[in-house]
């Protein structure tokens, strides 16, 4: 059945024309490549025109940002016993000496509870350069890959390795997926997260040769049960000692393999190069970028080639893909197709994502230029909403999609919105709400400029909000908001801004972007 | 084939809604979803119509985090180990609480209202509960609790449970998850917790449980700063899918997810506002029964719910008869007793089973602190009308130890398939992906 949407729906990936390039689609690419923008923000993108617009955003690495806090965390929490300690634990055990023992088992239930508060510092730590940054894409990349590669510290239970592969992920954020790709396999992180160290030459652990194939390469129907068993010896004996990469060579199967149709004495790069060999590699990468950023595509369980989607997503995957492979897997390359395609900014693409909860807290403050208050506050709301950074789910990471809002997170996603927009705490009481006073009034500078009067009349700042938050301003929203503002004076002030931005972070609308 | 809009307007939904709205994908789907749950009742009303019938069963999770002392929960007061392993933190014979049918086990005097139920035949305890190769971690033996999976990984037990139910699947992978389940009826979320976020246990691949920490907090907070504010936001959250908003769109979605949340939070702040039916004592664990008990009158068509009572990691200075461990016990056993005799007043007492658990129990020594460290296996209880009483299985070796710890008698797995398919009428292989004996722990009626 033909829906309404897709007609909305260009299949042109040619660049978008300039002056077809206004606020809607500057407002659409903020959101996209980052966390959204303020309307002077936005109106900087207009005046600019795609092109710069689109090149500011990738080439980051041009805008000066002294990242904080680099080296505030502790590496060496969760290191492992010193030959000493193995040896007197050993020795207590042997002899049965409770006390020694004991202690032991405190000294360590002391390091991970030491852990666990370094992590919850590492997450505040990313928030707030997430809130912060002049460099969005960087984040919002990093933030791709760890849902990508998902890694959890609740399995692996050692805080300064999830630093170190959170580091990786922006290091190579809009760089090379080969590099990556390399990085996994020698990540201390993910190493432990899929059992790599537990693996040896004469009984190979598959849990990260499967989810290279499955989750981070290729993608189920892309590959054989053969070509794990095969995979997972050529990747025997990498593994980690305390915080570094270590090939152990007497544990690493040097015979021959047979994987994807190549065949020699593969090792876990050759591995790798063997994957990036595969069209099915930068298919399934240029799929996962286009659902990320683009529209969401049926995953791969239901439908393993690209050849297999339906409707305009996939001739645009289609030329991302060539993009990439041109490019050798570099991935700006491939952003810089979709960002400035016309089918990019096609109608129906507009505000039919549902943001997740990072990207609702994190864009909120960034766009409504409001405080961030309490990144502890925060953090816990992004547990509640079901994104815990540092944390994902599983190995496949976040669902995403529809699958953020539900009953529960529903009210959590309004009430974070009510204290950030307030500081009254989504639970407790008054008496301790954050002080700090927001004044959303600057966000009317750019209408202002444009016609001094709209910005005293009720009417239509209830409209310009209402674009500026949802994109668009629906006849239903639009009406409430002037009822609303109609019964309580009638009036632009500070006051019934922020209650006008109450209602609108309380509509269903307003979880899209 | 209707498109019409204004189908999903609260008015319609109130009139023909007995699922979620956010659960139906288009307004025929919609219709026809409900059409086919209704038949499919009805074609099971030559067993539901009867009395005990699983859908009128709740159960109730008790979770005791921290890791509770299981051998002065149960107490092998027959044992000279016991005693020579916990010179200082013990409960001494006398005091102990004896069993009868199980020789020389008693409960800890602080149990003493759970000691009635047990008298009154509304207690099973299984002993020496736990699973191979356990794991010390709070949160790894936790996870491996709610994913009845060693590894700690995929959904929740009672997810996959409620997913089955609803949607016809287990564990796997089958299914659209962008199509969420018809959640049953507009009688409240299947699975609720009362806490500050949902347990594992309870997130299913589609369906994910309500959970608030006071029914209070269940709601949008704008609505305390103007009165203004919540009459224009009830009108917005109330429309439901406004016109020209394709029914089948994300945003149609959300906005029959708005109307849902706001219809359950006025259902479930109702409910609980209700006063409850006999005195609780005045602990957090009570409030929470107490609160559930509330809802349970209510006539939610809630299936599980969650409650927990921290701070059993005790480390240091446990105490014995008297003490921190004892204080908690007694909280747990009082609100238990509280809530059953709530329940009986409302006459849903035998339709309520409740089950209670640790992510492990504590090591059989104690530690140069007075206290415990982590240990392993430790009794569940099973509590309720319905249980089939006494003790179920054998209390673990206290001279077969297995590096100072217990070595575990039942696999919790085990007493997980005997809840859902003594008392929740579902297929255990499934849910748990595997085949564990179930424990008998429900009355054959």
């Amino acid at each position: 059945m033909p829906i309404a949407a897709e007609r909305r729906i260009t299949e042109s990936m040619s660049p978008i024309k300039p002056a077809a390039f206004g606020y809607a689609e500057a407002r659409h690419l903020l959101w996209r490549a980052g966390f959204g923008g303020t309307p002077n923000q936005i109106q900087t993108l207009v005046g600019w025109g795609p092109e710069k617009a689109v090149d500011y955003i990738l080439d980051y690495d041009k805008v000066a940002y002294d990242s904080p806090g680099e080296r505030q965390f502790d590496p060496d929490i969760m290191r492992p016993p010193t030959e000493e300690e193995r040896r007197a634990s050993a020795e207590a055990r042997r002899t049965a000496d409770e006390d020694t023992l004991a202690k032991f088992r405190q000294l360590r239930q002391m390091a991970e509870q030491e852990d666990r508060r370094q992590v919850r510092e590492m997450q505040k730590w990313w928030l707030k350069r997430m809130v912060e940054t002049p460099r969005p894409l960087e984040e919002k990349m990093t933030l791709f890959w760890h849902g990508h590669f998902a890694t959890s510290n609740r399995t692996i239970e050692n805080s300064y390795h999830m630093y170190v592969q959170n580091q990786m992920f922006r290091n190579h954020a809009v760089g090379n997926f080969g590099d990556l790709l390399f990085g996994i396999i020698r990540d201390p992180a993910m190493i432990a997260y899929l059992d790599n160290n537990d693996s040896r030459k004469n009984r190979p652990n598959e849990n990260l040769a499967r989810e290279i194939m499955e989750l981070f390469a290729l993608g189920i129907g892309n590959y054989s049960e053969r070509d794990i068993k095969e995979g997972a010896r050529a990747l025997t004996g990498y593994t980690f000692e305390d915080d570094r990469f270590v090939f152990q060579r007497n544990n690493h199967d040097t015979g021959t393999k047979s994987i994807l149709g190549s065949s020699g004495a593969i090792d876990g790069d050759g591995f790798v190069k063997i994957i990036l060999a595969q069209r099915a590699c930068a298919d399934f990468i240029s799929r996962k970028l286009y659902h990320h950023f683009a529209a969401e595509v049926a995953p791969a369980e239901a439908a393993p080639r690209v050849d297999d989607l339906q409707g305009p997503a996939r001739a645009a995957i289609r030329t991302l893909a060539s993009t990439m492979l041109a490019a050798r897997y570099e991935v700006k390359p491939v952003l810089r197709r979709l960002f400035l395609s016309e089918h990019f900014y096609s109608p129906g693409l507009l505000n039919e994502q549902v943001k997740s909860p990072v990207e609702l807290i994190v864009g909120a403050i960034r766009s409504l230029n409001c405080p961030a208050r309490d990144l502890g506050v925060l953090n816990d709301a992004l547990d509640l909403m079901g994104q815990s950074i540092l944390f994902p789910p599983s190995v496949k990471g976040w669902a995403g999609g529809r699958s953020w809002v539900n009953t529960s997170t529903l009210f959590v996603r309004q009430n974070i919105l009510a204290f950030l927009l307030t500081g009254k705490r989504p639970r407790g009481y008054d008496a301790t709400a954050d002080t700090q006073k927001y004044d959303p009034t600057p966000l009317l500078a750019e209408l202002e400029k444009a016609d001094p009067a709209a910005a005293k009349d009720p009417a239509k700042v209830a409209d310009y909000m209402l674009r500026l938050t949802l994109g668009q301003a629906p006849s239903h929203a639009a009406d409430a908001l002037r009822a609303f503002l109609a019964s309580t004076g009638n009036q632009v002030t500070r006051d019934s801004l922020i209650a006008v931005l109450l209602l609108i972070t309380a509509m269903p609308e307003y979880q899209l972007c | 084939m209707t498109t019409d809009p204004t189908a999903y307007s609260r008015r319609h939904f109130l009139f023909n809604g007995l699922m979620l709205a956010s659960a139906a994908a288009t307004v025929p789907a919609f219709l026809e979803g409900t059409a086919h749950a209704m038949t499919r009742r009805l074609l099971q009303a030559g067993t539901s119509s009867l009395p005990g019938v699983p859908d009128d069963r709740i159960l109730v999770v008790i979770q005791l985090s921290g890791g509770n002392d299981g051998l002065n929960t149960l107490v092998p007061f027959a044992s000279p180990e016991y005693y020579r392993a916990r010179p200082g933190i013990n409960i001494p014979e006398g005091q102990a609480l004896p069993l009868s049918g199980a020789d020389g086990l008693g409960l800890h005097p602080q149990l003493r209202p759970l000691m009635d139920m047990y008298d009154e035949g509304h207690v099973a305890i299984v002993p020496g509960v736990g699973y191979p190769n356990p794991n010390r971690s709070h949160f790894k033996s936790m996870d491996i609790w709610h994913t009845a999976d060693t590894t700690a990984t995929g959904d929740g037990w009672i997810g996959r449970y409620i997913d089955s139910e609803c949607c016809g699947t287990g564990k796997g992978e089958s299914g659209r998850p962008e199509t969420p389940a018809p959640q049953d009826a507009a009688g409240g979320p299947p699975g609720i917790a009362i806490g500050r976020s949902a347990p594992l246990a309870m997130q299913g691949r589609y369906v994910k449980p309500v959970s608030f920490e006071s029914a209070d907090l269940f709601r949008w907070s704008g609505e305390e700063i103007h009165p203004a504010l919540k009459e224009t936001y009830d009108k917005i959250a109330r429309t439901g899918v406004t016109e020209g908003v394709p029914a089948e769109s994300t945003a149609a979605y959300l906005m029959r997810t708005t109307l849902d949340a706001q219809v359950s939070s006025d259902l479930i702040r109702k409910a609980v506002a209700m006063r409850p039916q006999v005195a609780y004592p005045g602990s957090d664990l009570a409030r929470q029964m107490s609160m559930i008990a509330s809802m349970i009158r209510a006539g939610l068509k809630t299936r599980v719910y969650y409650a927990t009572l921290g701070g059993f990691d005790t480390h240091a200075g446990q105490g014995g008869p008297q003490g921190r461990h004892a204080q908690l016990l007694g909280q747990y056993a009082g609100a238990l007793r509280a809530f059953y005799a709530d329940l009986a007043a409302q006459g849903n007492d035998a339709r309520v089973l409740t089950m209670t658990f640790s992510e492990f129990g504590r090591r059989v020594s104690q530690n140069a602190s007075s206290g415990t460290d982590h240990g392993t296996a430790a009794p569940m209880v099973l509590a309720g009308p319905m249980v089939r009483p006494g003790l179920h299985g054998q209390h673990p070796s206290l001279r077969d130890l297995d590096d100072g710890d217990l070595r575990f008698t039942t696999d919790f797995r085990a007493v997980y398939a005997g809840i859902i398919e003594g008392w929740l009428k579902g297929d255990s292989k499934g849910i748990l992906e595997g085949t564990y004996r179930p424990v008998p722990v429900i009355r054959e009626s």
